[in-house]
């Protein structure tokens, strides 16, 4: 039986990580928590909008409300690593070599991990940033389209059209399509190789997770009333492909996925608190929380694949061990 | 739950250049009157006002991919509001300026059609700056300065101490051509008093009925707003400007008010003419608003709509001895009227 070890704290969770196998949980508030032989806090931005795990480096990469980026550490240190004036930072990430991207206003920003900082101004928005899996290359996710930035070297960036408001982007792990999530209920991708458009529509709601499985074979998102899951398997990803619903509820919204380091299964979060683990193979179902206080806003699952930190949008988070 | 809880006032500040909107901005932000606000404006630059809960934020239009032009939305702010929201605590509304040049449609929309701002904020009212000095050459040189007032359900007529009576009249009654059924504030150096201005409710119909029971009467508004002549009378004779005393004043109007009249409505013919108005005239149509009384249904039926999208609820029951009369007013751009009238009463239950 699963068992879930409760963090009952104040506010919406904005990402709840692990980093070096300690559970942490980061509020709008800009408070950090994480439980390291009791519960500890450190304070990173005056208001958190946006956060990043960095897998490489063991750390979250924070953006708020104050105009900076914050790199939040499992001994407990939250250290400032630039910033973008007086504008709100609403969307970051964390890419290869200690480098970080951030979007705020029309500006994305690119942190090498010697400091400099790179600006690529837009004509719009900047809603959403994501690191290509390989080399030194970010996404935009902007009005009309995304843009693909290469901020080490000089050179023109790669323009992507579709019509309508991108709000987010994500990069497929062998990096050879591009996903956006749009204003309207839907996703829309792009392969790289040859500009093939995918559109992936149908939702009733705003896609606001996404999560690749193992080895990028499939995408999995909210907006549903069940994670829906798309093949990415194929050349073509998922063209002409119907994808998977897992977890279906008649009465409650996934409003978070994510997907096991190595196995073909996905947690599914709602929101009323509840997350359910899947199968894809068979759609299997376990229930892994009861429903709770708030919408599920973010999971992670530890290396060891034990365990899921989770935390919600009215503040009760915790960690589920599901081999106890 | 935390994001259960009622959904925050939003109040729209709108206003040409130099219409007063930083002064009033500022008073809003300094006065004492009980409530905080987080503020969303376009530069931080005038306002000199220390305060963490002002937000700078790039007016973004985005149009919806469904094929319909006045289909907007303001991308920026479903992103603002989402990141207040996550902090409810800090403040009680949210006012949103925009530039001067600003459309007010697509901020109104965002709270009609962006579901998650929706579920967590209602759109109070859109308040409209007006300078009454140079109003009358802000319309000869642009659309949006009319638009600002057509759109408004107060209007905050500004820097009267700069124009003679005479002067103030004519701005009045053009305000008043555009748009019949806003509230209208006389002011000096935007010394409005704030509760006229913030938490109305205005564009919660029920609400706006409740504290102004006359607001789609304009024979009431005449008395109340102590009107000398103004094209009020505008509303039943959509063709009398052209006689009017001041046509000069009313000259650069494109904005036309269609007032229209009628008994009870048979709903299964309401709906769909309704729905059909918004579809084909949506581009047109800035906002509308109506009382209607439908056969066989003991409560008024209220509604109101910007461009496209179209609100209606059940709003009390009629009282003993009111007269069941439907009330409709369109305020837009070449709008044909007779058309509308005709298709309006064929709505009836009991056609004329």
């Amino acid at each position: 039986m699963p068992t879930v070890a409760p963090l009952d704290l104040d506010g919406h969770c904005v990402a709840a990580v692990f980093l070096n196998d300690i559970p942490h949980f980061a509020l709008a508030d800009g408070s950090v928590h994480r439980l390291d032989h009791g519960h500890k806090t450190v304070q990173a931005n005056d208001g958190m909008l946006a956060a990043a795990h960095d897998p490489a480096n063991q750390r979250l990469v924070t953006g708020g409300e104050d105009g900076k980026v914050f790199a939040v550490k499992a001994d407990g240190t939250a250290v400032e690593l630039g910033g973008a004036g007086k504008k709100w930072i609403t969307s970051i990430a964390a890419g290869p070599q200690g480098a970080v991207a951030y979007g705020a206003g029309r500006s994305a920003f690119v942190r090498l991990a010697d400091g400099t900082i790179k600006e690529f101004q837009h004509a719009r928005t900047v809603e959403g940033v994501a690191f290509a899996p390989r080399g030194l290359r970010i996404g935009v996710a902007r009005y009309n389209g995304a843009t693909l930035h290469f901020p080490a070297a000089e050179g023109k960036p790669l323009e992507l059209e579709w019509a309508g408001a991108h709000t987010g982007i994500t990069f497929s792990p062998d990096g050879n399509f591009v996903v956006t999530t749009m204003q309207e209920n839907a996703l829309h991708g792009w392969k790289l190789s040859d500009g093939k458009h995918m559109r992936m529509s149908g939702y009733p709601a705003k896609v606001k997770s996404l999560s690749w499985a193992v080895r990028g074979r499939w995408l999995a998102s909210s907006g549903a009333p069940a994670a829906i899951v798309w093949p990415f398997h194929a050349k073509d990803g998922p063209m002409g492909k119907a994808p998977l619903e897992l977890g279906t509820r008649g009465d409650a919204m996934v409003t978070c996925v994510s997907c096991h380091p190595s196995q073909e299964v996905v947690a599914i979060g709602y929101e009323d608190g509840m997350v359910l683990a899947a199968r894809f193979a068979d759609q299997k179902e376990v229930l892994l929380r009861r429903p709770g206080k708030g919408a599920i806003t973010s999971m992670m699952w530890d290396r060891e694949e034990r365990r899921i930190a989770f935390g919600s949008a009215a503040g009760d988070c915790g960690v589920i061990d599901i081999a106890a | 739950m935390s994001e259960a809880s009622a959904p925050i006032p939003v109040t729209v500040l709108t206003g040409y250049l130099g219409s007063g909107k930083t002064t009033l901005l500022n008073r809003i932000l300094s006065e004492n009157h009980g409530k905080r606000y987080a503020v969303i404006v376009n530069e931080f630059g005038e306002i000199g006002i220390d305060n963490d809960l002002i937000v700078e934020s790039d007016e973004e239009i985005y149009e919806m991919n469904n094929g319909c032009v006045c289909c907007t939305v303001r991308g920026d702010l479903i992103r603002v509001v989402e990141g207040l929201m996550r902090r409810p605590g800090r403040f009680d509304a949210i006012l949103v300026e925009t530039t001067g040049l600003a459309d007010p449609a697509p901020v109104a929309q965002t709270f009609f059609m962006d579901e998650d701002v929706r579920s967590k904020t209602r759109l109070d009212a859109v308040v409209a700056l007006v300078d009454a000095k140079h109003l009358p050459l802000r319309l000869k040189d642009s659309k949006e300065a009319e638009d600002q007032i057509a759109f408004a359900d107060v209007v905050v007529l500004n820097k009267t101490d700069l124009v003679t009576p005479e002067e103030l009249r004519d701005v009045e009654a053009t305000v008043r051509a555009i748009n019949p059924t806003a509230r209208i504030h006389r002011t000096q150096r935007s010394a409005v008093d704030l509760a006229e201005v913030l938490d109305r409710g205005a564009f919660d119909l029920k609400r706006a009925l409740e504290n102004d029971p006359h607001f789609l009467d304009a024979e009431e508004h005449d008395h109340e707003h102590d009107h000398v002549c103004g094209p009020d009378c505008d509303h039943d004779h959509e063709h009398h400007h052209h006689d009017h005393a001041h046509p000069a004043a009313i000259h650069d109007v494109t904005v036309q008010s269609i007032s229209l009249r009628g008994g009870e409505m048979d709903s299964k013919k309401f709906f769909p003419w309704i729905e059909k108005v918004t579809q084909i005239e949506g581009p047109n149509i800035l906002r509308l608003k109506g009382i209607i009384a439908f056969k066989d249904d003991p409560d008024r039926y209220v509604l109101q709509g910007v461009h496209m999208i179209v609100e209606g609820d059940h709003q009390r029951p009629w009282k003993e001895g009111e007269r069941h009369e439907s009330r409709l007013v369109f305020i837009g751009r070449d709008l044909d009227a007779e058309r509308l009238r005709k298709s309006f009463e064929a709505c009836q239950a009991v056609p004329n």
